[in-house]
């Protein structure tokens, strides 16, 4: 909502400057947004009068004016403008002004020609964006007067960011009201006097939607004068409020839009036919508006039509057929409320958005219409001439007044605040709230304009309001306290992000959205599609981390990054239930296994560097990993991880056709688990140690090349002899002097007894138990 | 042929003349082994009588406690020497740099985070997750924000099939929350919120801090003392000014807009505080009953305060960032200043 303070001002004019009064409605919760004068600083700018106007005798196209300033002698001042001319009221910056742009006027000479001062155009003084010749201004115009005070120029344009609840200030005399409220000063009513019929004239009206529109008055004006101009003083208060002219009946009801925030319409009653009504649209009807947009309606619009189909949308916009053109000589005036509900939506849905229905959908005082009425009567006889018929009311649903119960006693409570009854009473008094007193418990009534008030919360906040949230105190608050559980087997998400950032992975926060295309690429599986995304790369939901991490390795790689470790902890999306929206950890390595240095001979990261990582991470609980393979990742070089045999995540290389796709030289190293495997821990359980010697024998044995190791461990360290208490890989070896399609692997084996020392026949008993389960599952021989 | 008066001279002399270890021990050899000169001396005792074999004996264990003395000393000559040229050798250039894996580091939105759930934490705030997926109900219903409520359009919802959209702010976890437990409560909430918006200084997804404390008393006074002193320990500022102003949620009655001083320019004005010397930092109210209402709570009982702030505004406040969309580009030269 933007206005002029000086109009404002001639409502409500409390002892306080621009900036205090801005202060004032943004701490009353009307922010305000913006504040800007109407015309930047100049002075010494008179209103003149142009007496003569001649060609100067050296150059074509300046004329050598005398110009009338005022009392004393008329000045000669040389002007470019061609339409500087005798007898026009124009501009005049004389001698000693300072114009925008720190422009200073001095005597001078224009080619041989004594000049004192300038006749100005709007642009020149800042207050318009382009001007064709120097200001032309009315033939009544004071000679001699400030320009300044002249065209009320020493004003701001003020813009208040209204809350949606506050539709009561979406006008000057709403501000108004609310200023009064504020600070106790009177406020001017705006005159809204009864325009009498001067003829009998009217036009039916029926309301077959009265949930929408429980009120409609109606007036029609015949004989306007078509050549009618809206005066200057209503142009400007217009403009100031970023409205332009655009025919003297529309500029009145966009005058009493804004001053009593009232939207109005006006039709051509020539155009009317048989009766109006206010009705929903009937399915494939279709209406031409104002703004040459053409709409198909439905039964959810409501409209004003007559005998011949709808004339306009009702609370949104006009019809173009209907409208009031410069060959207008009869109106129909309308002045009608239409409920939120039945605004609220339908203009977006539409794509349309007008000041009035940004005031329906917000609520207007159903009061309003009748004095709206009479305000636009007297605006547009007095303009535009004419002859009234009388204001004729159609009533759909009466509005009854709400009665909202309030307890002084719970609204201390709430504000935490030791405010006296009699305080509050007076606070409510300011905003016209009537008030019934029943012991503990009031029954206050809200004036129509505050429409918003219904609960007894929206009274606590305007006394709150009232007496100033910043005189409330801010208190230290005083609770129970309660321990807080800390379980131990749960790993908090920033334990785990700590453990990643210590093995040297850089956090990122990729979107969650990514493009189709990736998603297909990397993820596979159902597309989550937005319906309304905000570009093509930000369209699906993702399903997995890993995009959004090869998309960040892309990006730095194009800006110089050779190596890279991230990871990032976020939702994926497999579904739109709560179940379906997984947290999961992802990983990614790329380049070196070290920063470039001085020291070590360094090679990529590999598939091992990165199951090391996760190794770590998941410690001490082991994880399972099993050659699978994944629609991102290398077939040959890609793992699924489980835990307690449960699927938890993924490990592997990016599949060669995407490290071409997506241009990254060589391929990163993923991960991905669930969250539940990462956020759990096992809680330890004490085992007695031994303080006897461990004995340590080495096994190498020769298996197929096709042999997994991890099958191999995973089955020796289900059936191991109770004497050993570490089964591990320590060399994997393949050699010329294998035989063809072997590979020879050598495990260490430790053992140990808690309470005596082993004799070689017990370690010997072991250890072939060992190599016979590997003989028998792996046909594993031992190397000699 | 020395005699035994030579003894301690010749020694002193041999061993002088070795310089390691093994050839000190072959020099000792010659003077102390079993063949050695003193256990010749020694040996010759036996053709003496008892008187001179008594005096020439303290004689010879006399030159010999002097050959040992001599021993010793020039083996810790030796020993001191070797160390020396040892770690001689070994010295290095210990301003070469560091080998090995530099560490990672969180995003800054994490980071900030991180503080806020401390400081939360520490007056008894838990912290409560919830879907990113949400339906209507959730979104805006529960919170007291009916279809085509003038509100909705301020929040640029993505919409997803089947009446889903993706959650505009973090306060759905309220309802969540609300509906498995009963009073008191005191959680907060952080999370992604997702608009359907983008320029300089909005990005599609973002960070928000729901909070939610609800008890008997909790009130508008205590709601005030709880975000000032977080405000101020957050910038760890003790006497940033801060303001509250009436505004307007639809969840939340009475409702403020918080602000502080600006910390940027100290509230003298400037670019970020766009010249009001005040910057907006959070939104928060009373919790409105009808949101009680739809979680079954006795809004006549219960009743507390709501706030939701914004992750990445206070991140750039904090340390100075100046582009927004910069926390989401996620290039390390960005995400390593905040390690
Ligand atoms: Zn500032």
């Amino acid at each position: 909502m933007q206005f002029s303070e000086a109009w404002l001002r001639s409502l409500v004019n409390p002892d306080l400057d621009t900036r205090q009064l801005g202060h004032l409605l943004t701490m009353a919760g009307l922010e305000v947004e913006a504040m800007e004068p109407a015309a930047p600083p100049f002075d010494a700018v008179v209103v003149a009068e142009i007496l003569t106007a001649e060609r100067h005798p050296d150059a074509d196209r300046l004329q050598v004016c005398t110009v009338r300033v005022g009392e004393g002698e008329p000045l000669r001042i040389v002007c470019g403008a061609p339409n500087a001319r005798a007898g026009l009221k124009t501009a005049c910056a004389q001698v000693g002004a300072v114009l925008p742009g720190d422009f200073r006027i001095k005597q001078a000479k224009v080619r041989g020609v004594e000049s004192s001062g300038m006749l100005c155009s709007a642009k020149e003084l800042g207050i318009a964006e382009a001007a064709e010749g120097i200001m032309e201004l009315p033939a009544d115009a004071p000679v001699g007067d400030s320009l300044r005070d002249y065209l009320g120029l020493d004003d701001q344009l003020i813009t208040l960011k209204l809350t949606p609840n506050r539709g009561d200030c979406l006008s000057v005399q709403g501000i108004a009201r609310e200023v009064a409220a504020i600070t106790g000063t009177l406020r001017q009513a705006v005159p809204c006097d009864p325009v009498a019929a001067d003829i009998d004239d009217s036009f039916p009206v029926a309301i077959t939607a009265p949930e929408a529109c429980p009120r409609y008055h109606g007036r029609v004006i015949r004989g306007i004068d078509p050549k009618a101009h809206t005066p200057d003083w209503m142009v400007r208060r217009l403009e100031r409020s970023g409205m332009r002219p655009i025919h003297p009946v529309v500029d009145v009801t966009n005058y009493v839009l804004l001053e009593l925030g009232q939207p109005m319409h006006a039709f051509d009653l020539a155009k009317l036919c048989g009766s109006v009504q206010a009705r929903m649209a009937r399915a494939g009807e279709t209406l031409a508006l104002l703004n040459e947009q053409s709409i198909e309606l439905d039964a959810q619009s409501l409209v004003i039509a007559d005998d011949g189909g709808p004339l306009a949308l009702a609370g949104i916009m006009g019809g173009v057929a209907s409208s009031v053109t410069e060959s207008t000589l009869d109106i129909f005036l309308e002045a009608a409320h239409f409920s939120p509900a039945a605004i609220a939506g339908r203009a977006r849905a539409f794509g349309l958005g007008s000041d009035s229905s940004h005031r329906f959908e917000r609520g207007v005082d159903p009061e309003l219409p009748a004095r709206a009425m009479e305000r636009a009567s007297r605006l547009i006889l007095d303009i535009c001439g004419g002859k009234a018929g009388p204001s004729r009311e159609t009533v759909g649903k009466p509005i009854p007044p709400a009665v909202i119960v309030f307890r002084p006693a719970r609204a201390r409570r709430l504000l935490g605040i030791d405010l006296g009854d009699e305080t509050m009473r007076a606070l409510l008094a300011r905003l016209g709230l009537a008030i019934e007193t029943e012991g503990e418990t009031w029954r206050v009534s809200a004036p129509s304009h505050r429409f918003d008030l219904r609960h007894e919360v929206d009274l606590i906040e305007e006394v709150a309001r009232l007496h100033g949230y910043d005189a409330i105190p801010a208190a230290a608050p005083r609770a129970a306290a309660y321990m807080r559980p800390a379980g131990e087997s749960i790993r908090s998400v920033s334990e785990v992000k700590n453990t990643m950032t210590s093995m040297g992975y850089q956090e990122v926060i990729t979107y969650s959205f990514i493009s189709e295309s990736m998603q297909e690429d990397l993820v596979g599986g159902e597309q989550i599609a937005l319906l309304n995304p905000i570009a093509s790369q930000m369209a699906v939901m993702r399903g997995s981390l890993l995009p959004g991490l090869v998309q960040t390795l892309r990006h730095n790689l194009n800006h110089g990054q050779e190596r890279l470790r991230i990871f990032e902890v976020g939702r994926c999306f497999t579904g739109m239930d709560m179940d379906s929206q997984p947290m999961r950890l992802a990983g990614l390595a790329y380049g070196p296994t070290l920063a470039e240095q001085w020291g070590e001979k360094t090679r990529p990261a590999d598939f091992f560097d990165l199951k090391g990582d996760v190794e770590a991470l998941l410690s001490p609980r082991k994880p399972g990993f099993t050659a699978e393979t994944h629609p991102a990742l290398h077939p040959g070089q890609c793992a699924r991880l489980s835990l307690d045999g449960q699927p938890v995540g993924w490990l592997g290389a990016l599949h060669p056709t995407l490290v071409r796709e997506y241009d990254l030289g060589r391929a990163p190293i993923l991960f991905e688990i669930d969250w539940r495997a990462v956020g759990g821990r096992n809680l330890p359980r004490f085992k007695s140690i031994s303080r006897l010697p461990a004995v340590r024998r080495d096994l190498a044995v020769l298996v197929d090349e096709a042999v997994r190791v991890g099958e191999i461990q995973e089955r020796i360290s289900a059936n191991l002899p109770d004497l050993v208490t570490d089964f591990r890989l320590f060399d994997v070896y393949r050699g010329q002097e294998l035989e063809p399609g072997k590979k020879s692997l050598a495990f260490s084996m430790l053992l140990q007894h808690t309470e005596k020392t082993l004799t070689e026949t017990e370690i010997e008993a072991a250890v072939t138990s060992v190599l016979a389960l590997l003989s028998e599952h792996f046909a594993a021989r031992l190397r000699t | 042929m020395s005699t035994l008066e030579d003894l301690p001279r010749d020694a002193e002399a041999a061993f002088a003349a070795v310089d390691n270890l093994p050839a000190l021990d072959q020099a000792k050899a010659r003077f102390l082994g079993k063949t050695g000169l003193i256990t010749e001396q020694m040996k010759g005792l036996g053709k003496m009588d008892a008187e001179g074999r008594k005096a020439a004996g303290a004689r010879i264990n006399q030159i010999k406690d002097q050959v040992e003395a001599s021993l010793k000393a020039r083996r810790e000559a030796i020993e001191a020497e070797t160390l020396r040229r040892q770690l001689a050798a070994e010295a290095l250039d210990v301003t070469l740099p560091g080998r090995g894996e530099t560490m990672g580091g969180l995003h800054p939105v994490t980071r900030t985070l991180a503080r806020i759930e401390r400081m939360f934490a520490s007056m008894g705030f838990e912290v409560a997750d919830g879907p990113e997926i949400e339906t209507d109900f959730y979104n805006f219903t529960a919170l007291n924000i009916p279809d085509n409520h003038p509100a909705r359009a301020m929040h640029d919802t993505f919409y997803l099939p089947g009446g889903h959209l993706l959650r505009t702010h973090t306060s759905p976890v309220q309802v969540h929350y609300m509906q498995r437990q009963q009073p008191p409560i005191k959680i907060i909430a952080p999370g992604r919120v997702y608009r359907c918006d983008s320029d300089v200084t909005h990005t599609p997804m973002f960070h928000q801090v729901e909070g939610l404390w609800v008890d008997e008393t909790v009130s508008f006074a205590d709601l005030k003392g709880v975000l000032a002193d977080f405000m101020r320990h957050f910038f760890e500022r003790d006497h940033m000014p801060v303001r509250f102003r009436p505004s307007f949620f639809p969840f939340t009655e009475p409702s403020a807009e918080m602000d502080i001083g600006c910390v940027i320019c100290g509230g003298d004005g400037c670019r970020v505080c766009s010249h009001t010397g005040w910057l907006e930092v959070l939104g928060c109210g009373m919790v409105h009953p009808n949101v009680f209402g739809h979680v079954g709570y006795d809004a006549e009982k219960w009743q507390g305060f709501a706030f939701g702030l914004g992750v990445e505004r206070l991140a750039m406040l904090r340390y100075g960032v100046d582009d927004l969309r910069l926390f989401f580009e996620n290039d390390v030269r960005f995400l390593k200043q905040f390690a």
